[in-house]
């Protein structure tokens, strides 16, 4: 006796739509003669599905709550042309190395998505799904941008090509200091730290994400100072200086007065935090391109959500929105500092923010191809517990177009602040002399490191300190595609 | 390599890493004939060689003198041989990057004043690194016109040639008669000149072996009949005037090819087959006015 | 002082050699390099004089090098960089800009203040060298 399963199949006509509830597949969220148009928007999902769930019916339950569905028919979808609005989810594969998990792609019509706005996509595609219960966990791990939607998108307002040209710096990573300790410094003494990290050498000082307007410094004196700083450090060394000032506050009111007083005291770069939301990332986007400045992005409290494998939304696809959204800065990992990321994924990170096109690359985890039409590429910014010790790593693994940025390493230096930065600064050109003249900096990195010491006290002394330090733990966040031993 | 004087040296091994046996062997296979001068150059790599091995050791005898000259007459292959030479000096470490820069008078001189220095300047910066080649280099020299601005170019070639032997290798080339005025009234020139080599015209029998590789590689194949009358062409034609060797050879040739399609266009109807398609025939080669001339 | 624009500022002075193997890596990335020189280093001077244009299918450092020591004969007392140029998409400027020559007194900037409303103040940056005309500053 054969059982026909008839769970998996969508229903169609008259039986479609009578009144009860429906498998999501039988509604017809499963699709898997599907192919996807290049115009649709692509998503890959991470799903765990409950015990005694079938993974096509908990794709196909992603690709409903995230489109039309609701836990019963209606009667009103024959109101519209339902079968274009419904996601379908096309594949389901088994996450290699991982049982219970599965890779879920999931196709969504061009016209569920208002153009230009990063709300309407979230909350399209992560706004309902992720609680829902024939789940245990799930993940968004990679979406895919049809052109035509990128196209509705400005992007980076100045891009790392235009940022370079502006600052006239060419050939090297740029480098940066959060200004230590996070809080409490007065605004005078703040920009006594600005003044000396970049007199010593530095390109940028960063607020740090929390240091908006609190009762130890207000921010009009902030900027002030800060640009007191960064004017005499551009006089004593001839190049162009910035700080990011953080124009981060309750309310876009606030915000776009602060950042209207950065630009009128002459500041080149602002800065806000992630937090503040992706409505108002837009707009500040807008108005860092109306008024040429560029604009840094700290993703804080991001970690909440991208950490975990299993569960939450990968830093991946927030860098791919912030992209659109545009940003010209982002952290975006360092690897061998102490902050999480393991070298494959953080180099798609990378490359999902700088290239003009990214290929198909599982072993970084980028699942999907995607051309950005165009938008300017994001400077990533590497930024947590790295010291100048460790520069041909970071060189190695990071590339060139970065912000690498040594907060506690420049603050923290025996010989001062100034002499931190010195230190960094020429541990940086003499690795990137080094790399254009074909030397191997992975292996000959710390000799390189100590023979530009030889020349420079302030080395010398951040290598004796800091030479050991490494933050070796395992990374939460690996990908599932590397080639073992055998393959490679 | 500091060993003691007495060691060994393999010197198979250092002509093995070098690669240039791979060079003078693609010579031997691509150039027909030309025996002098391929021994010439296998002399020349020997000697680069050898000056390689004593340096290593310790022996020096100077900066190698390696600016050379190429007489002959047109379609003789030097050219070719320029380029296998400049891959040849690469190979042993003589020359850096190893491109053939190949230019005339015309590439060297302005029109007006000032404007030979920088227009000589700009070719030398291209051809550092590797070998420039100046192809009838006698008409640098104009004494006859004071306002000729040859000269200009000749002074700036000489400062590099002699300040700048690290960096380019300089080869001229020419008719031989020519090139030997050229160099008596420019001994400096001259003296900066390490190696001269001459290339003869082409025997008869090389000329049509010449011919019959060039067929082959454009997959063409002769009759029989074809093949003796292009041997009694190739007799004819190199005793008339204007013959540029092999250059002559593969004019002839795509004459040749341009009858035998006429021919087999003229046929009309019926099938052709691949044969055909291949094949030069007698009446392709005789119909050249070389034949109508009287003997 | 000692102005720190271009890339391997803070390292001391390149050497030739060390230069021509910049060249190189340049060259062997494919980008057109150029000689440029100034008198006034100021930061927001983008536009220094070009000793020639920039240098398109050369194969050798040594063919930029005779540009730079030509450069550095006509102009002693000037600023000179090398900077190079990177055509393909999506960049289209430059990859690399170093200096390769220096006056031998750096005199550096001034800071002028010019106080604005509130405690906003305007700030300029005045090369001390460009108070003196053209050809006369180093």
């Amino acid at each position: 006796m054969r059982v026909l399963d008839d769970s998996k199949r969508a229903k169609s006509g008259a039986a479609r739509y009578r009144p009860g509830v429906l498998k999501y597949a039988q509604m017809g969220y499963w699709n898997p003669d599907y192919s996807p148009a290049a115009t649709d928007v692509l998503a890959l999902f991470r799903i765990t599905p409950q015990d005694g769930v079938e993974p096509e019916e908990a794709a196909a339950a992603v690709a409903g709550e995230s489109s039309t569905a609701t836990w019963t028919v209606v009667w009103t979808d024959r109101l519209t042309a339902c079968d274009r609005y419904r996601a379908k989810a096309y594949r389901v594969e088994a996450v290699p190395g991982s049982p219970g998990q599965y890779f879920a792609y999931i196709a969504y019509d061009l016209d569920l998505f208002e153009p230009g706005s990063i709300a309407n996509l979230t909350a399209s595609v992560i706004g309902n799904v992720f609680g829902f219960k024939p789940l245990k966990a799930l993940r968004l791990e990679d979406m895919r941008f049809p052109v035509a939607y990128v196209k509705t998108f400005a992007g980076p307002p100045t891009g790392i090509v235009v940022e370079r040209e502006r600052l006239d710096k060419f050939g090297r990573p740029l480098l940066g200091a959060t200004v230590k300790p996070k809080l409490g410094l007065s605004g005078k003494n703040y920009g006594r730290v600005v003044y000396e990290a970049l007199k010593g050498g530095l390109d940028f000082t960063k607020d740090d994400e929390n240091i908006n307007s609190q009762p130890f410094m207000h921010w009009r004196d902030r900027f002030l100072y800060c640009m007191e700083a960064v004017n005499r450090a551009q006089a004593a060394t001839g190049e162009v200086k910035g700080t990011y000032l953080n124009v981060t506050a309750g309310t876009m009111e606030d915000m776009y007065e602060r950042a209207e007083f950065a630009r009128e005291i002459g500041s080149v770069i602002v800065m806000i935090d992630l937090v503040i939301g992706y409505t108002a990332i837009q707009s500040m986007s807008r108005w860092a391109r109306r008024n040429d400045m560029i604009l840094h992005l700290h993703r804080a409290g991001h970690g909440t959500y991208t950490r975990q494998k299993t569960h939450g939304v990968s830093f991946r696809v927030i860098a791919k929105w912030m992209r659109l959204a545009g940003v010209d800065h982002i952290h975006a990992g360092t690897v061998v500092g102490k902050l999480e990321g393991d070298p494959n994924t953080v180099q798609g990170f990378y490359n999902v923010l700088r290239e003009g096109r990214n290929a198909l690359d599982l072993q970084r985890g980028i699942f999907f191809e995607q051309d950005w039409a165009g938008l300017h590429g994001v400077m990533p910014v590497a930024s947590g517990g790295i010291h100048a010790g460790q520069m041909h790593q970071l060189l190695h693994y990071l590339g060139e177009d970065v912000v690498l940025q040594f907060g506690g390493g420049t603050i923290g230096h025996p010989m001062g602040i100034a002499a931190g930065a010195v230190a960094n600064r020429v541990a940086l050109e003499a690795m990137v002399l080094a790399r254009n003249e074909g030397r191997d900096i992975w292996n000959e990195g710390p000799q390189i490191l100590a023979a530009a010491a030889r020349d420079c006290a302030p080395l010398k002394a951040a290598l004796d300190v800091w030479g050991e330090v490494t933050f070796n733990y395992a990374s939460t966040d690996t990908p599932d595609f590397v080639p073992t031993p055998a393959v490679a | 390599m500091n060993a003691r004087v007495d060691e060994p040296y393999d010197l198979e091994a250092v002509y093995r890493d070098s690669h240039v046996g791979e060079v003078l062997d693609s010579l031997d296979r691509e150039l027909v004939g030309l025996a002098p001068v391929k021994s010439r150059i296998r002399d020349i790599a020997a000697l680069l060689l050898i000056d390689k091995l004593r340096r290593a050791v310790g022996l020096s005898s100077g900066p190698p003198a390696l600016h050379m000259s190429f007489t002959g007459n047109p379609g003789t292959g030097k050219t070719t041989v320029a380029m296998r030479m400049a891959e040849i000096l690469h190979r042993l470490g003589y020359v850096r990057k190893g491109h053939l820069v190949a230019v005339t008078r015309d590439d060297l001189v302005g029109q007006y004043i000032g404007h030979t220095a920088p227009k000589t300047r700009e070719v030398l910066k291209k051809a550092m690194g590797g070998v420039l080649f100046i192809d009838e280099a006698y008409y640098l020299y104009r004494p006859e016109n004071e306002r000729d601005y040859g000269q200009e170019a000749i002074e700036i070639l000489l400062q590099v040639m002699e300040n700048q032997r690290d960096d380019l290798v300089v080869i001229l080339a020419g008719y031989k008669d020519r090139m030997e005025t050229f160099f008596r009234s420019n001994p400096g020139m001259s003296s900066r000149i390490a190696h001269h080599i001459d290339f003869p015209d082409y025997t008869a029998a090389e000329l049509v072996a010449i011919a019959r590789l060039m067929l082959q590689q454009m997959q063409y194949r002769l009759s029989v009949p074809a093949d003796e009358a292009l041997r009694e062409y190739i007799e004819k034609r190199r005793a008339q005037p204007h013959f540029a060797n092999a250059r002559s050879i593969r004019n002839a040739l795509d004459r040749a090819r341009l009858r035998q399609a006429s021919r087999l266009f003229e046929r009309k109807g019926g099938s052709i087959c691949r044969q055909e398609l291949e094949t030069i025939e007698e009446p392709d080669i005789r119909a050249s006015r070389v034949f109508s001339a009287n003997a | 002082m000692r102005v720190t624009q271009g890339t391997f500022s803070f390292l001391p002075d390149l050497t030739d050699e060390q230069i021509g193997r910049q060249i190189d890596y340049c060259l062997g990335n494919g980008w057109a390099v150029s000689v440029e020189y100034t008198d006034d280093p100021h930061p927001r001077n983008t536009y220094w004089e070009m000793f020639g244009t920039p240098m398109f299918d050369i194969r050798d450092a040594a063919g930029v090098m005779t540009e730079v020591n030509a450069c550095r004969k006509t102009f002693p007392g000037h600023y000179i960089k090398v900077n190079a140029f990177d055509s393909t998409r999506g960049r289209e400027s430059l990859r690399l800009s170093f200096i390769v020559g220096r006056p031998a007194a750096e005199p550096g900037f001034s800071l002028a203040r010019e106080e604005g409303p509130g405690r906003s103040v305007r700030y300029t940056t005045r090369s001390y060298a460009t108070e003196r005309p053209e050809g006369e500053r180093y």
